[in-house]
């Protein structure tokens, strides 16, 4: 049996050290989940495996034998495989052709592309992964769950002993996330060594054999999926125990933030709800069901057909985006790497980008206040950095949300919508948040949570709009507020 | 200090390298190069160029590009020089020029910004609009016997130093405290960095689009009417191919066509280095055929010491 190991792996970046003395090890024919906070090292051990970076210290080895890998093609003949979590794809090429590109040595007769060939194996190839679409057909045509196969599909083709997966279903339905795990489980079976990195635990105890998690840097423990629970891998993982998942406050609602009425727009219809001040409302429903669309009503994106919205006792007509922050209505939107944040740019400027005219005299910038405005949110959101000059694109995905909540809070909004606040975020960072709701419940303030993780929209929200098909279907309060009544309204029924 | 030495490693560091080995190498080639005549010749020289390519760095840090200027300094001259034989005050006729200067930029921001087009096709088409515009109103020829008050502009000097260097400096200096110390210079790099986030804080992005190339409009007309006075008459044909040395000057000064990364200081050095090499290969008698050749294995030389850095990300 073909063993990996990695002993003593210690890497560090300009001084910082960010691996010290890993182990970590897998088997053919095994499944080991790699559990860690965002910032916890499990993407640099990836790299130094797949030859990307060299470790400092440590040695890896393969049977036995010791290795060095040296660039990515290293790793490559050794057979070691990587599906990254950003799709590496053509999307205006064919399904065919993205298996053909970095490998036109086998398809090639006397200089031309056999496409007969070429159709033949990767249909072959597709069906061994139940993909059942035309190997000709644009990429751009196959849902993120059959790009994600076609990925995979890749790396199959060259002879993989060991793969990594990183966040593989992150983007994937849950039928699709099935698939997926029939595909891990025949890999297995074929004498396969899979290393699987999530977020989401469930996951884990379905396809790992073993759960190795890293903290800080460094290896804290490897244990068998069958002898463990969630509670203990998620306070070997964040350091401490974590009492409650979802920390929900009681509090007692004030008067009428915000009401809208009937509104009506491209997407939405006959959409009515109220926030208070003093209360988190969450707004959910399943994918495509309008939900960010009415945050985008909300925050003056899309334009109103009918309908108008109320804030205390004042009507609203939102133009732009500009419009309803000076109104005190601001989005967290759910993309924050395209929507959120300007990530060349340091988290002192991203921070004060809306607010830039307030820190400001006569048009001039004052400099003085934009850093301490800075080091205001850096400090209330324990954003982990060393300097507030720091590019937020070398932050962690935890980090950069909260960077893109501070430069919102900067505004002093009156309601914060937060669309999927806590997606492919850690543990950790997810309590920071859920805390910091709660706190601006208790300062008053109106919070509209929309999320698709539905424990989470169930424990953390006072109460739930559940939508469908791009309008309200119902209310859900107190007792009421139980995943069985949610999906009966999400689906177009009655509570 | 360590801040600015850190700044000039981020950003500056392949062009300004390479317009110190271009001075070292022509002032030991040639002993007429490191005289103050001489430099003082070469800032005089890049003065036209480097006002068209401040506007076009605006341009270019909003991911746009302007492709008009080369015309719409033509067209500006024109109007100037045409104002000033009628007997206009030429201060008048330089104000009215640049009018029409911001209002042909405008007439590019509308398009880019809100009927939402590509600045490339865009200026494209106003580049042939505007240079057609310019010999309909020349009539194909140029305009001579402008006022010597006029003349005095581009040829005048004032503490040894060429007018139109003074003025160079002063734009440089204004568009730097635009840039790194207002809400406007700031929301400009935010446009060019994801205009997505940028529209969704709330910045009027498309009224900044049109204020780019306003800008970079009323820069080339500036650029215009000190061509005029220097060569004394206004040719309709004036700066065409200008909106190229342009782009090269942005370019080699390190600021990306993809937008919201690039200083105003590399534009500068990148017109020094264009106007370097101009220069030295003039003081060196290479023969003109040469010439263009040797500049351009020289740009992509310095392309190539600035893109080093960021290949190794």
């Amino acid at each position: 049996m073909a063993q990996l190991e990695m002993k003593g792996i210690s890497k560090a970046f300009s001084g910082v050290k960010v691996l010290q003395g890993v182990d970590f090890q897998v088997g053919s024919g095994e499944v080991v989940a790699l559990l860690g906070e965002n910032g916890a090292g499990k993407s640099t051990l990836m790299k130094i495996l797949t030859g990307v970076y060299q470790a400092d210290e440590g040695q890896i080895s393969i049977d036995g034998e010791a290795r060095v890998l040296r660039t990515i093609r290293d790793a490559q003949d050794l057979g070691i495989g990587m599906i990254y979590q950003e799709l590496n794809l053509f999307s205006n090429l064919s399904v065919a052709e993205n298996f053909l590109i970095g490998r036109e040595g086998k398809f090639k007769t006397l200089g031309f592309v056999n496409y007969p060939l070429l159709y033949e194996k990767v249909s072959a190839t597709m069906e061994s992964l139940n993909l059942n679409r035309n190997p000709k057909e644009r990429l751009s045509d196959l849902s993120v769950g059959e790009q994600q196969l076609v990925e995979i599909g890749k790396s199959l083709q060259q002879e993989v002993r060991f793969l990594i997966m990183d966040e593989p279903t992150s983007a994937l339905s849950k039928g699709e996330t099935d698939r997926l795990f029939e595909i891990v489980h025949a890999l297995k079976a074929k004498g396969v060594g899979i290393i699987y990195i999530s977020h989401r635990l469930e996951e884990l105890f379905r396809v790992a054999d073993r759960v190795t998690v890293l903290r800080d840097g460094r290896f804290i423990a490897t244990v068998p999926t069958e002898e463990t629970t969630e509670r203990e891998l998620v306070s070997l993982m964040v350091g401490r125990d974590i009492a409650e998942r979802y920390p929900h406050e009681q509090s007692s609602p004030g008067e009428s933030i915000l009401r809208a009425e009937k509104l009506k727009t491209l997407a939405i219809r006959d959409v009515s709800l109220e926030i208070k001040g003093g209360e988190i409302v969450g707004l959910g429903g399943l994918m495509g069901s309008g939900r960010t669309e009415v945050a985008r009503a909300l925050s003056g994106i899309d334009s109103l057909q009918s309908g108008r919205i109320v804030m205390e006792g004042r009507i609203l007509h939102l133009r732009s985006p500009a419009s309803a922050i000076r109104s005190g209505i601001v989005l967290v939107t759910e993309d924050r790497k395209n929507e959120g944040l300007l990530l060349p740019f340091t988290i002192r400027e991203n921070l004060a980008l809306p607010t830039l005219s307030q820190r400001s005299r006569l048009g001039f910038i004052r400099r003085q206040a934009e850093g301490m405005n800075a080091q205001e949110w850096v400090g209330k959101l324990r954003i982990k950095t060393h300097s507030v000059e720091q590019a937020t694109e070398n932050l962690s995905g935890g980090n950069q949300q909260k960077v893109v909540i501070g430069k919102w809070l900067a505004c002093k909004p009156k309601l914060l919508i937060l669309d999927e606040p806590t997606r492919g975020i850690d543990v950790g960072a997810k309590q920071e948040i859920y805390q910091l709701m709660n706190r601006l419940k208790l300062e008053g303030r109106a919070v509209l949570m929309i999320s698709s993780d539905l424990p989470e929209l169930l424990g953390m929200s006072d109460r739930v709009y559940v939508m469908h098909e791009g309008t309200i279907q119902g209310e859900l309060q107190g007792r009421e507020m139980q995943q069985e009544a949610f999906m009966r309204l999400a689906t177009g029924g009655e509570v | 200090m360590q801040r600015i030495i850190s700044a000039i490693k981020r950003y500056h560091l392949g062009p300004l390298i390479g317009l110190v080995i271009l001075i070292f190498i022509l002032s030991f080639a040639t002993a007429k190069f490191f005289t103050f005549g001489n430099l003082r010749n070469v800032a005089l020289q890049i003065s036209v160029n480097a006002l068209i390519a401040v506007g076009m760095t605006f341009v270019i840090l909003t991911a746009g590009i302007d492709l008009s200027v080369g015309s719409t300094l033509a067209l500006s001259a024109a109007i100037a020089a045409q104002l000033m034989v009628g007997h206009i005050n030429p201060w008048l006729a330089g104000g009215a020029a640049l009018f029409v200067g911001g209002l042909a930029g405008a007439l590019n921001g509308v398009f880019v910004a809100y009927a939402g087009l590509a600045p490339f096709i865009v200026t494209l088409g106003t580049m042939t609009l505007f240079r057609g515009l310019t010999e309909i109103y020349t009539n194909g020829m140029p305009i001579f016997n402008l006022p010597r008050a006029f003349a005095g502009f581009g040829t005048g000097t004032f503490l040894a130093i060429p007018i139109p260097v003074w003025v160079m400096a002063l734009v440089f200096a204004a568009a730097w405290v635009v840039l790194y110390r207002t809400t406007a210079g700031r929301r400009v790099y935010a446009i060019g960095g994801n205009e997505r986030v940028a529209f969704l804080a709330g910045v009027p992005v498309k009224r900044y689009l049109v204020g780019v190339y306003v800008v970079s409009g009323i820069l080339a007309s500036l650029a215009g009417i000190i061509l005029a006075s220097r060569l004394g008459s206004a040719e309709p044909t004036a700066g065409v191919g200008y909106e190229l040395d342009a782009i090269t000057a942005v370019v080699l000064g390190g600021t990306s066509l993809m937008g919201g990364e690039g200083t105003l200081i590399g534009t500068l050095i990148g017109a020094l280095i264009l106007g370097t090499i101009d220069n030295g290969l003039n003081l060196l008698n290479v023969n003109s055929f040469y010439q263009d050749a040797v500049k351009g294995l020289i740009i992509l030389a310095a392309i190539m010491l600035d893109r080093k850095k960021s290949a190794g990300r």
